[in-house]
């Protein structure tokens, strides 16, 4: 696929001879060989609610596809169905926490970031209300073009003051955060991932945990430490898998918190000498990546030190795993721009 | 008095119609999947759009003098594609492109891509504004050309909508014509039960619009409907609200249960257009 088709609009196109679905909104990324859990936020919401009341449901006409319809049924008292009206629903969220609620309101990340941003930032962030916006196809993960790619929601979030930040690799990550997203007494943004969600920190981790602010080494390796978040963790480690073979040694420190960073842990690992990646399923402008690099300017460390990200462009429609080639995000483009590094 | 924009053709608006749904299957065939409930619901307002309202030219789909027609919502775009390839403004043989990788059809409509795409839409909630800075300006240029806006119900409960339809009126924009297709669906459920819009008509009177309500699919209804909005001297934006059945013109797709996304199994796709087929009129 050649980049840049909006620039030739006028020109005309044959069919391919292999044809690729576009991949519109089912996001399954996982490569082969991962288990999956079905809604696992939905599930994890499902366990928290029965035992504290004060947990709401509220979505923007898209709780089936965030997952919150598993709430919705099994809580429909607690379910509100906002309608198309994105301001709204992180207004009212704001409200209900005034009156003593923890608000779970659902919608898409480019929604979120983009259309609600004022009233997240007035309504919720200055007032600090424990309002849990947790919203899906995060980054690159729909094929359906910049509508609804939320290439640049980390960037706009990090930003604003109050707010906690989790871009979460895994089915483990996702229902884990429920809790820690309610015990945390404040604003939070996660990422969702939904649907048929890989578990890919526990193959690697058995005993791994989610801790809200921590950042945990998944693998240790002594060429390469790849800082990752969401579902570029499960890339990042399976690329290490591919540099294994060609007796390249990666280190994977996982980062879900996106804010507040874990900067004590990023500024340790970073300090060892190795090739520092940071590899972010986001624009390379003021995500992970960035945060990272200011970090450990700040400290006065200095790895050699490259991003992994998507561009700064409006990106292609089309089928995933081709942007995902397009763009650098597979396992094989990852496994290749550390190796060209080195 | 606005003169009619009616190409010269034998072909009727009915046959046009048939061909939009047609066309529109053979694309939702390509991916397996695709709006096609939609398209299907919506073809008789394109066709009468396309047909019978729009002044355009199909070799020149930036041509200055051209009334706009946005498609605020993106997610149609199949359906328009269809339509703009019965118009002759893109060519039959790429429907087998639809939503490919470096296709000019991609799944959710954008202006960037294609040719005849005034807008780029996957984000409800734009078109209504657009149109009414378009309508300002092609009446700061004093021409006399109409901006349709073609919207769904489910963009009723989206704020801009209402931002732009008060600003609409002030403006007094009688070059405006939007156009809702009300569907009774969006992505969680019935539009009623989602968010209700009712009592519609009076909300959109209350904003100062001049209002029709009539059934969308019905060929007969719009090319009234459509002939008054354009033809009132009042000078007030129009709106046509178009009642439409999701999966119109497919019996055994009318009577699924109808949902946002339109499952149709593998083997479904060729019965649908032999229904079609069967049905083709003159
Ligand atoms: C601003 C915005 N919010 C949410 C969505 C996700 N979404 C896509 S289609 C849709 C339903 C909108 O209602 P309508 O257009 O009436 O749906 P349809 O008739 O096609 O089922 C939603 C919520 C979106 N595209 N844009
Ligand atoms: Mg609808």
């Amino acid at each position: 696929m050649t980049a840049n088709a909006r620039a030739r609009k006028y020109e005309p196109r044959v069919a391919p001879k292999e044809k690729v679905a576009t991949s519109a909104m089912i996001a399954s990324l996982a490569a082969e060989g991962y288990d999956t859990v079905s809604a696992p936020f939905g599930h994890a919401l499902n366990a928290v609610a029965a035992k504290d009341p004060r947990i709401v449901g509220l979505s923007a006409d898209l709780a089936k596809y965030t997952d919150l319809h598993i709430f919705a049924q099994e809580n429909p008292d607690r379910f509100y169905q906002m309608g198309m009206a994105e301001q709204l629903l992180f207004s009212a969220a704001a409200g209900m926490a005034h009156e003593g609620f923890v608000p779970f309101a659902t919608t898409y990340a480019v929604f979120a970031s983009r259309r609600a941003y004022d009233f997240i930032c007035m309504a919720i962030a200055e007032e600090n209300l424990p309002v849990k916006m947790v919203c899906g196809l995060p980054g690159l993960t729909t094929g359906y073009g910049p509508s609804h790619q939320a290439t640049e929601d980390l960037a706009i979030f990090r930003g604003l003051p109050n707010l906690t930040i989790i871009d979460p690799a895994d089915a483990t990550d996702v229902a884990q955060m429920v809790p820690a997203m309610v015990d945390h007494n404040g604003p939070v943004y996660a990422r969702l991932l939904r649907g048929k969600v890989p578990e890919v920190l526990t193959r690697y981790q058995p005993d791994y945990q989610f801790e809200l602010g921590k950042a945990q080494i998944i693998r240790e390796g002594v060429d390469v430490l790849v800082v990752s978040s969401g579902i570029m963790t499960m890339r990042a480690l399976d690329a290490a898998e591919l540099l294994a073979k060609d007796n390249i040694d990666v280190a994977v420190l996982h980062c879900p918190t996106i804010k507040p960073l874990d900067t004590d842990t990023i500024i340790a690992e970073a300090s060892k000498g190795r090739l520092l990646v940071t590899a972010e399923n986001h624009t390379v402008i003021g995500g992970l990546g960035e945060a990272v690099a200011s970090t450990l300017l700040r400290a006065g460390v200095t790895p050699t030190f490259r991003q992994i990200g998507l561009p700064d462009q409006f990106l292609e429609a089309g089928a995933l795993p081709t942007l995902h080639d397009m763009y650098g995000l597979s396992t094989t483009k990852v496994a290749e721009q550390i190796r060209s590094w080195l | 008095m606005v003169e009619t924009a009616t190409p010269l053709t034998n072909v009727s608006l009915a046959r046009r119609a048939w061909a939009i749904r047609r066309k529109a299957l053979l694309m939702g065939q390509v991916q397996g999947q695709g709006y096609v409930g939609q398209a299907l619901g919506v073809a008789d307002v394109l066709a009468v759009s396309y047909f019978h309202a729009l002044n355009m030219r199909a070799d020149d789909p930036e041509w200055e003098g051209r009334d706009r027609f946005l498609l605020s919502i993106g997610h149609y775009a199949i359906a328009l594609y269809a339509a703009l390839i019965e118009a002759g403004v893109l060519p039959e043989e790429e429907i087998d492109t639809y939503g490919m990788d470096d296709s000019r059809m991609p799944m959710s409509g954008m202006a960037s891509y294609t040719p005849g795409m005034e807008m780029t839409g996957g984000s409800l909630g734009h078109g209504l504004g657009i149109a009414v800075g378009m309508a300002l300006g092609l009446k700061a240029k004093k021409t006399n050309q109409f901006v349709y806006n073609l919207m769904s119900d489910g963009e009723l409960g989206e704020g801009s909508t209402w931002e732009a339809a008060m600003s609409a009126a002030h403006h007094k924009l009688d070059n405006l014509i939007c156009i809702v297709d009300f569907n009774d669906q969006q992505a969680d459920g019935k539009s009623t039960d989602t968010l209700t819009a009712e009592p519609l008509v009076d909300k959109w009177q209350a904003f100062g619009w001049h209002v029709q309500r009539v059934d969308g699919n019905d060929l007969e209804a719009l090319v009234k409907a459509f002939d008054a909005a354009r033809n009132l001297s009042e000078p007030r934006p129009r709106v046509i609200i178009a009642n439409t059945l999701m999966c119109k013109g497919v019996p055994f797709l009318e009577t699924r249960e109808i949902t946002h996304f339109v499952r149709v199994e593998a083997d479904e796709w060729d019965k649908a257009i032999d229904i079609l087929d069967q049905g083709a009129p003159a």
